[in-house]
């Protein structure tokens, strides 16, 4: 039966919802004592894996060993009684009490709390491990990296040896992940085992014993850590090298279109997103933006589209006839009202481009209700453009009466990219424009983005898939943390290339300084231009 | 360690991905039907009568004469326009449960414009000029909330329910000030001999007039919701704030204009009841309305036929339990019994509507 060293085993563990696949026939094994990594990008099923290991999913099928056990965890309280404990991405925190009173939070106690006692066992298990922490501080006075540390110690607090740490790092300065490694260490010395999900490269070379590999909801692979690097485990997590026939014509001539210098954007913790990036998009060109995900590409979008504010830098948009308006800190009413054509397929398709309870005509009018004089709405023409795109893109639904929501992720996406394009746009974004789409409608979606270039639109294209970011593409931009890699002429690049550029932004110091001088050399340049 | 295995049942909550529009209103239907059982057995426990008898009381205090009817009518008008009018707000997602306070400063206004005005101006005027008054004191009380969530994100609904607390503390004000006879502590009906800025009758009604402005007041809400370019707005911010952000609307703006246009509908709600009905004003002017029309609103799910029909059913209810009340001898309370068990019925039968029971059966191993 199941070998006893491992902590936990899965076999064959299927997660459906609805028809979506979110985890297919997975296999997983973590020894005890080690650090294992679970590596994937956005939408691979990791967080579906572990919800099911800490309870709050229970699997279609497939088996779930705990040290050599068959078990079935059927709620986060089960999940405890077994040892394992999850730290989820979001923390679930209650911002009036302590920290001690978080941590104790839920547990069967004595009559009478005896919260110096408690105090003093939070003291010990911090010690232990080298956490920071105050038991009497309030939630609410926390750094997110202390609420993080709360929610690690709450798990240890219940006697966890299995922890599962989800994107611990997504929320931490670089010098906070350096302690929470070491805290692992730590952790991992006195015998635990834990199971850490990030798609940061880097942080799984340094942290991990192994990787485990998903790819959209499979299972790929487990190797070593010692045995691999980095440029393998990218292939293993966007795929093999599909060939892909993707027409891509070459326009001799091409305008500037969109100016971005030197811009910089702030997150709500206040960290530095976007830093200190500039690029151009000509019209008649596909720039693609490539990078990991988180790496600024939401933020700049939504800076120039006027969603995101921005702390430094310009964003110009120079118009056919030559003349150079400036968009920095624009609302996009103010962009539409200076009659710039500029469209946007935000990534979130129903909690930004579309509004799910809506009919298609109404999702129509989104972005040209305010055609016309007089304060009516004119529904005429957007229940034309909806008829049209539905019979044009074909799109699969009951009528165009119906709610948005109600129709299937590709079918809601050729909607939303229809709509943007039927304003002959001059400068078109697109975010991750086939994600989750079939291979028909993929294709469906990058012809009409060929096609907008050829008409003379500067397309902005965010996509995660190298292959086909390099066929579609004229240009390719890759973000690392927040600031430019490079820029690389996409018929000449390869996906190592490109692989190499989005890791490289975590080499800081001496580094960020020469990038920096560079930087400001190539502003200079841009500005003699 | 002996284990054994059994099997036991479990009872799941699933969300309905859609259902019918017609086995929607079945299940309200039965709704209605059980809510009615239960009234019955309730007010036969209380009376001792038989149920037929006792719901033909009920029939006979709602419609039972003419004017019976009209009572019934004009409660049922009221409760709708403020329902009418919290519809814009809710469509927003903006929480707005100050109606009652926005229905008493409403009282307030036209209160004081029949006291102070009544002796100097024509009839015709004053009527113009309470609905005006009444209009922009509710407002008022909308506008404060609107903009601090505008402007600091304050939370809406704290701040509106306690816009009420201090509206009916400036009717307990007024109350000193204008009380008739002095040291009654009641306003006793304003006007009396003259009927100074009451309501006129029209086509021998005099409730007519309520009733053609609530008619006047739903169809331009509705018309408001549904076909212009602020309505869409309004439904776009409510929806998603970030898609609205993208469509390139002033979120801002449209909280503060909504919220107005909310809260005056609110106002002059108030002014129906005072110069239209009970001519008087008390802190019981508004009586609750504010807070049933909140149910109101969200029951018919901002359908203008479900909400006419959800008023009309609560306000017949009503009036025919007051009417077994006094037959029975019982307080006014129990017509808050009936209403409770209709509301408690037809809030829960949504729960219904969106979600179905589903029975599994899972794999227990008890460890011995």
């Amino acid at each position: 039966m199941a070998d006893a060293q491992y902590a936990i085993e899965l076999r064959n563990v299927t997660k459906r919802f609805g028809e979506v696949v979110a985890n297919d026939k997975v296999n997983m094994t973590l020894r005890k004592g080690e650090i294992l990594s679970i590596l994937g990008e956005n939408g691979s099923g990791k967080t579906t894996l572990m919800n099911m290991l800490s309870g709050i999913y229970f699997p279609d099928e497939g088996e779930i060993f705990v040290n050599g056990k068959e078990v079935a965890i059927r709620s986060p309280r089960d999940a405890f009684a077994l040892g394992i404990g999850m730290i989820h991405q979001h923390f679930k925190l209650i911002n009036i009490l302590t920290a001690a009173q978080n941590i104790i939070l839920g547990l069967p106690g004595p009559q009478r709390l005896n919260m110096k006692k408690v105090c003093q066992e939070i003291d010990a298990l911090t010690s232990k491990y080298g956490f920071e922490l105050d038991p009497n501080m309030k939630i609410y006075d926390m750094s997110v990296s202390q609420k993080q540390t709360v929610e690690i110690v709450k798990v240890l607090y219940r006697g966890a040896d299995i922890l599962i740490l989800d994107e611990p790092t997504a929320v931490l300065t670089p010098q906070e992940t350096e302690k929470l490694f070491s805290v692992l260490r730590n952790m991992k010395k006195a015998g635990k085992s834990i199971i850490i999900i990030t798609h940061k490269l880097n942080e799984v070379m340094e942290i991990s014993d192994r990787v485990m590999v998903l790819r959209r909801g499979h299972y790929i692979d487990t190797v070593n850590t010692k045995d691999t690097n980095e440029a393998q485990l990218t292939d293993m997590m966007v795929g093999e090298h599909i060939t892909l026939d993707i027409d891509r014509t070459q326009i001799d001539e091409t305008y500037r279109r969109i100016d971005v210098r030197g811009l910089t954007v702030r997150n709500h913790e206040g960290l530095k997103v976007l830093d200190n990036v500039s690029f151009i998009a000509r019209s008649g060109q596909i720039l693609g933006v490539a990078g990991i995900a988180g790496s600024g590409q939401k933020e700049l979008l939504e800076a120039i589209a006027g969603l995101q504010h921005a702390e430094s830098g310009q964003i110009l948009y120079r118009a056919p006839d030559g003349s150079v308006e400036e968009l920095t800190e624009k609302t996009p009413k103010q962009i539409y009202d200076m009659n710039i054509r500029l469209s946007f397929v935000p990534e979130d398709r129903l909690g930004m481009g579309l509004v799910g309870s809506m009919d298609l005509t109404d999702n129509m009018m989104v972005r040209s209700y305010k055609k016309g004089h007089g304060p009516l709405a004119d529904r005429k023409a957007p229940r034309h453009l909806a008829e049209e795109i539905v019979d044009k893109l074909g799109v699969v639904t009951p009528g165009i009466s119906t709610p948005v929501r109600n129709l299937s992720g590709g079918n809601v996406q050729k909607v939303l990219v229809g709509r943007e394009i039927a304003s002959s746009p001059k400068v078109l974004m697109v975010a991750y424009p086939v994600r989750g789409l079939d291979i028909n409608s993929a294709f469906a979606i990058y012809h009409l983005l060929n096609e907008q270039k050829e008409k003379g639109a500067a397309v902005i294209c965010v996509g995660e898939d190298l292959d086909v970011l390099i066929q579609l593409c004229d240009r390719i931009m890759v973000l690392s943390e927040g600031t430019v890699a490079g820029i690389v002429d996409a018929r000449k690049t390869t996906k190592e290339e490109l692989g190499l550029l989005m890791t490289s932004g975590h080499h800081e110091g001496e580094d960020e300084k020469a990038r920096a001088e560079e930087e400001k050399k190539r502003q200079e340049a841009l500005r003699h231009e | 360690m002996n284990k054994t295995v059994r099997t036991k049942n479990v009872i799941h909550m699933v969300k309905r991905g859609s259902i019918s529009r017609a086995k929607a209103w079945m299940i309200r239907g039965i709704a209605v039907l059980l809510s009615l059982l239960v009234c019955a057995v309730v007010i036969v426990a209380i009376t001792g009568d038989n149920p037929l008898s006792v719901y033909g009381g009920i029939v006979s205090g709602a419609v039972g004469s003419n004017r019976r009817l009209w009572v019934t009518i004009r409660e049922s008008a009221t409760l709708l326009v403020i329902a009418v009018g919290l519809t814009p707000a809710f469509k927003m997602r903006f929480w707005n449960l100050g109606g009652e306070g926005q229905v008493l400063m409403g009282g307030v206004a036209t209160a004081a414009v029949m006291i102070y005005l009544g002796p100097l101006l024509q009839d015709w005027l004053l009527v113009i000029l309470s609905l005006v008054g009444a209009a922009l004191a509710g407002l008022l009380w909308g506008f404060l909330p609107a903009f601090f969530k505008a402007k600091f994100n304050t939370n809406e609904s704290l701040f509106t329910l306690m816009m009420n607390y201090v509206a009916m503390q400036i009717v307990t004000f007024c109350i000193v000030l204008w009380e008739h006879p002095k040291g009654s502590n009641h306003v006793g009906v304003i006007n009396q001999k003259g009927k100074e800025g009451w309501f006129p009758s029209l086509f021998g009604s005099e409730y007519m007039l309520d009733v053609i402005l609530v008619a006047v007041i739903t169809i331009l809400v509705f018309w408001y919701l549904r076909y212009t370019k602020q309505g869409y707005e309004l439904s776009v911010v409510g929806e998603s704030v970030n898609t609205a952000r993208y469509a390139g609307i002033e979120v801002k703006k449209v909280i503060v204009r909504t919220m107005l246009i909310s809260s005056a509908i609110c106002g002059i709600a108030g002014a129906l009841i005072v110069g239209g009905a009970s001519h008087t004003i008390s802190t019981s002017t508004a009586g609750g309305r504010g807070f049933t029309a909140i149910i109101v609103a969200w029951l018919s799910q901002f359908n203008p036929y479900a909400m006419i029909a959800a008023s009309v059913f609560l306000c017949f209810m009503q009036q025919g339990s007051i009417q077994i009340a006094t037959q029975y001898g019982l307080n006014e309370n129990a017509s808050d019994i009936i209403t409770g068990i209709l509301l408690f019925f037809l809030i829960g039968c949504e729960f219904f509507v969106r979600y179905r029971l589903e029975v599994t059966k899972v794999e227990v191993t008890e460890a011995k």
